[in-house]
This record gives C-alpha cells, structure tokens and sequence, in this order.
C-alpha cells in the first residue's frame, strides 16, 4: 500500500487553485464595492440616468446570508460548458456572473491559418445549430472584399437553405425549451422534426451539420433532383406540427405559468446590452436585418416579422415558434420563384472546373491544384457584413491583406452578446425562472466561445 | 459618405469603405467623444468592438492623415432608425491603449474584455478587465501575430524519434 503523497486537506487547495478562474468569477460581497455591486444585478444599470436603486440591491446583506453557487459548467439546463455563479438568497437569485470560455478553441485564430476556402468549414462550427447561416456570414464577407457577383439561383438557394436551418435550429430551440421545463414530449418532437431538414441537408450536401456547403462564390453543389417535394413536404409538415406544439405548450398552464411575465426585458435595455434577434423583437422592436437591411433576395419575398409585446419568457417562445411558420412561407416562396441558372459563380478565380474537364484538361486541372492548395488571393481591404441567424445579428469582420489567407477574422457572435443579458433576466428570479431564462436566452456555447 | 454627427471633434477622417459602409478614423483622444456624438446622433446599438493586430503591415492602405499604428480597434456602430452602419477605426497604438465605451454602451463589456483578453488591448474606465476566454494565469495574448499558434508533435508509428 503506498502512502498517499498529498494530504486530503492539500488537495482541496490544490484543486481549487487548479480550477479557479480567479478574478473572472462572481465574488464575495464583501470584497465587492458597492456601487459594482449592480454590476452582476446586469450592466445597464449603470448606465446614466439608470442609477443603481437602492431598493433593488440590499447592500446591507452580508456574506454569510447569501450563498455563491456554481451552475455549470455542466450542468444538463445550460445548454452547453455555460458556467453562472449564482449569488443566492434563499431561493431568490441576487447577482448572477456568467463565466465562460471553457470551450474556447481559439477558431478566430485558426481562421487566420485556414485559406478562404477552408475558412467555410472553420465558420461553420462555430454556431453549429445554425451552420448555412454562418458559412453565409463568412462567404458574404468574402464576396464583398472580391467584388464578385453571385447567380441568382445562388442567391435563392442560399435563401432556402438558411431558412430551413433557422427552422431546424428553432426547432432545437423548442426541443431544448420544452425539456427544461419538464416537457420531455416536446424534446422528442422538436428532435424529430428537425430530423426532416437535416435529412434533407443530407441529401442536398453529404453531411447533416456542419456543411461547408455556402462557400465564397456560391454554392457547393445544385439541389438535388426532386428537391421541391422535399421541402414542400418538410414545410407542410412543421407546419401543421407547430400547432401541435400550440396544444402541446402555448396553452398548457403550468407552461404559461412557467413563462408569461417571466424575466421581463425592455427595449431600451436590450438595445443598450446590445441584444439583437428574438430577445431584442421580444421586446417590441421590429429589427429583422432580413427586413431591415435585406441581404440576398429577402426584399423579394413576403414575409412578418414577428414582434413581442413584454419581452417576457412568453413573448421569446412565441417568437421562435412564429418564426418557424414564416420561414416555412418564405421557404415556399423559394420554391415557387427559384430561378435556373448556376449555383456558382463562374469566375474561375474563386470557382474550379467542373470535374469532367479535370480529366480531359490539362490546364483545368492545375487550375483545380492551384485552387486548393494554394487558394485565391483576396485584394487587400476590411469589411464587415451581418446577416441576421436564428439568435441575432451575426456579423463577421474580415481583413484581407492580399495573401490567399485572411489576416484577421472576427465573428460578431449573437450569443455572446446576448449572454449579458442574462445576470439582468435572472436577477430576482427564482433558481427555476433561472432555468427558464437560459433556456429562452438560447446562447450556442459554440458560437460564445469560438 | 456621411455627415459626422452634431458634437464630433473636429479633423476626424471619414472615407467609404467596402460595401456600403463608412469609416471613420478618430485618433485615440477624439475616439470616446466621436463614438457619444454618434450614439446622441441615433446610433442605438454598438454591434461590435474588435481589435487588430496588423504587425508588419504599417505600411497598409489608410486615407490621407492617419498614422498607422500596430494595433486597431475597430467599432461598428448601428442605427436602427437610419437603417445604417458606421465602423469607427481607431489606432490605438503600439501598447494599445483606448478608452472604453461602457459608460455608453454597457452591452461592450465583454466584447472588450475579449479583445483585452486576446490582444492585450486596455480599455481605460472599463469596470472589470479580466481575461473572459482564456483561463485567468494565462500568459500572453493569443490573437496577436506575435504569438506563436505553436504545434503538438505527432508520433507516428515506427518512425525514428527526434533523437
């Protein structure tokens, strides 16, 4: 039997020495000013004009009434390697940190390392609910720096496809929603309908996630035959589902209990947070860059833009489930309107042969090498183009310095923003509203963390 | 091109960037009163701060009158009532050093925090500059081009060793 080398005391230091994150963790009262102390209750108030209220902090409370507690970072309700520190009172959360960066695997870097090209398939981990909408970021802001054109049917397929991803991911969302609240039929049917699009994903680029299939230029390949009844049999589908849900949810009580007038949000906070997408419409603004600011052929298709009233728990759930039918009208559209023509550019700058005149040319095949190898060079310039994904404005600051590889890309991440709203939601609530709120705040750690 | 808003420092360099954007380039000590000018001027919503490291690249395209500097911060700023954007460019230096946007935009913290934590960037009057994505003894700041990404040898099998 050999003696144990550390002793059991030593290794509680030892461990938390390890596993500290130090000065970016919640801390104690007592070592916190008072006037920081509204910093974890959420940022905003602290800003002019919106002073800390004496009545919404008790700075009289001291350390040992409360109690710091660590939710995550694996913890089944945050979606995630979320990890928040919880300054409880009893039941009643006070102050609440959110700490992350556990799954920081350094992709803006990797993406410095990566041709435009490859750059696709690095991007489209990052958010990997929502992967065609990411790649578009990406391949947008590519586009721009080289100034090409890209065939309408490009455009249109590209359209579809980011809507049934904004279908696929909202339905994870309902999926995920419905489990923490203790509705596992919803996991199942959220799951199962989502299972239709990635089938077809799968039929359409080879993979079910992470597709690589928006890439600068266009796209990787033509939908396959028959793709109409597909999709308008996935639309018809969800469709109908989505009332299912409405009687399975919208007018269940315990779930309205559970929602309605819940974590309540105001637009002048989420627009001073920087929160976009539902959480910011939940709120009462119209801001949709698919309306606002269209990209692709957006202007050219009907649809709402679904807005909420109080910005409560409520208000975000049906956001995310009318969001779904309006994608399904404008997938719909898609279909009806889909012009022929190519899926790619045909500037053989960014575009290579196509495979059949690789085995006859010799010239079409070190065009092809040179391609993948070496890449295409991307006149020197910066440019920041946004799209709006299921979770807000996803945007992506590309600087080009001429060379085939990008020398700084950076991913404006909704989730990491909107994340700061989060202390601001939970603050006052319940551990179980707490629940709720990460629930309907929908962060991808993915895409927090890049 | 737009008009700088009502209250901008004077002598600010405004050029057209790619897109349909706009640029702006303060200097480190007009960048905090340009940014309040544009936010009193109607843009709500700081969508983005980033920084960049753009060594070896001094010699860069930049509009008449900006002095290059190895380090920039880059800010997007959004209008929701214009419908539009507009990217404040800031030198901030060698050492980079700027001051921070929280007092108008508390929704900057972390994304400053993110630029502090992998660039090294201090954003003065910032209310809690803690590394946010890397754990907290880490040395360096790994987004610069000075930071090696570094490799992890790989064994193959039955090759000879490095020794």
């Amino acid at each position: 039997m050999t003696e144990p080398t550390v002793r059991a005391v030593d290794r509680a230091d030892l461990l938390t020495a390890e596993t500290s994150e130090g000065a970016q963790e919640l801390q104690r009262r007592e070592l916190t000013p008072t006037g920081e102390l509204g910093r974890e209750v959420g940022a905003v108030l602290r800003v002019d004009g919106r002073v800390l209220d004496a009545r919404s902090i008790d700075v009289d409370r001291r350390d040992d009434e409360t109690m710091i507690i660590n939710m995550g970072p694996s913890h089944p309700s945050t979606h995630g390697v979320l990890r928040l520190m919880l300054e409880l009172d009893g039941e009643f959360v006070l102050r609440t940190k959110p700490v992350i960066g556990y799954l920081h695997t350094g992709m803006e870097k990797t993406g410095e390392e990566l041709s435009y090209i490859q750059g696709a398939t690095n991007v489209t981990r990052m958010d990997y609910l929502s992967p065609v909408i990411n790649e578009l970021s990406y391949s947008m802001a590519v586009e721009k720096l080289l100034d090409i054109e890209v065939p309408e049917r490009a455009v249109w397929i590209r359209m579809m496809m980011s809507e049934l991803n904004r279908m696929s991911s909202h339905l994870v969302w309902m999926a995920t929603n419905g489990m923490d609240l203790g509705s596992s039929s919803m996991m199942i049917y959220g799951l199962r309908e989502r299972e239709l699009i990635l089938a077809f994903f799968e039929k359409t680029t080879g993979l079910r996630m992470n597709l690589n299939y928006v890439r600068p230029g266009g796209v990787a390949a033509d939908l396959p035959d028959g793709w109409q009844d597909d999709v308008l049999v996935i639309c018809d589908t969800i469709e109908e589902r989505t009332y299912e849900y409405d009687q399975l949810l919208t007018g269940q009580p315990i779930f309205r209990n559970r929602m309605i007038g819940v974590a309540p949000l105001m637009a002048e906070e989420a627009l001073a947070l920087g929160v976009t997408g539902p959480l910011l419409r939940s709120t009462g603004v119209a801001w949709d860059l698919r309306r606002t600011m269209p990209y692709l052929a957006y202007d050219q298709v009907d649809f709402d833009v679904i807005v909420g009233t109080y910005g409560d728990n409520f208000d975000r759930y049906a956001i995310r489930l009318n969001e779904i039918r309006e994608s399904a009208r404008i997938v719909r559209q898609c279909v009806e309107k889909m012009p022929s023509g190519d899926y790619r550019s045909q500037d053989p700058k960014v575009t290579p042969p196509p495979r059949a005149r690789i085995g006859e040319s010799m010239e079409a095949l070190i065009h092809h090498f040179k391609l993948f190898t070496e890449g295409f060079h991307v006149p020197a310039g910066e440019v920041y183009s946004a799209v709006e994904s299921p979770r807000g404005e996803l945007g992506c600051y590309l600087v080009a310095d001429g060379t085939a590889k990008p020398w700084r890309m950076h991913v404006r991440a909704p989730s990491f923003v909107n994340l700061q709203a989060v202390p601001l939601l939970m603050r006052g609530g319940t551990v179980s509203d707490a629940i709720t709120v990460i629930s309907t705040v929908d962060p991808v750690l993915g895409e927090v963390d890049r | 091109m737009i008009d700088l808003p009502v209250g901008a420092p004077e002598g600010v360099v405004v050029a057209d960037a790619v897109g349909a954007d706009v640029a702006c380039f303060p200097t480190r000590e007009q960048y905090f009163e340009l940014v309040s000018a544009f936010k009193d001027g109607g843009y709500e919503l700081c969508s983005d701060v980033c920084a960049v490291d753009y060594l070896g690249h001094e010699d860069r395209l930049l509009p008449e009158g900006v002095a290059a500097t190895r380090f920039e911060v880059v800010v997007n700023l959004l209008s929701l009532t214009k419908r539009s954007r507009v990217r404040i460019r800031v030198q901030a230096g060698d050492e980079p050093q700027v001051a921070s946007l929280f007092s108008l935009y508390p929704g900057v913290e972390a994304m400053e925090r993110e630029a502090f934590d992998l660039f090294g960037v201090i954003f003065t009057d910032h209310p809690d500059l803690t590394r946010i994505l890397m754990p907290e003894d880490w040395e360096g700041h790994p987004l610069r081009k000075d930071y090696s990404v570094g490799r992890v040898p790989v064994q193959f099998k039955e090759a000879p060793g490095p020794r």
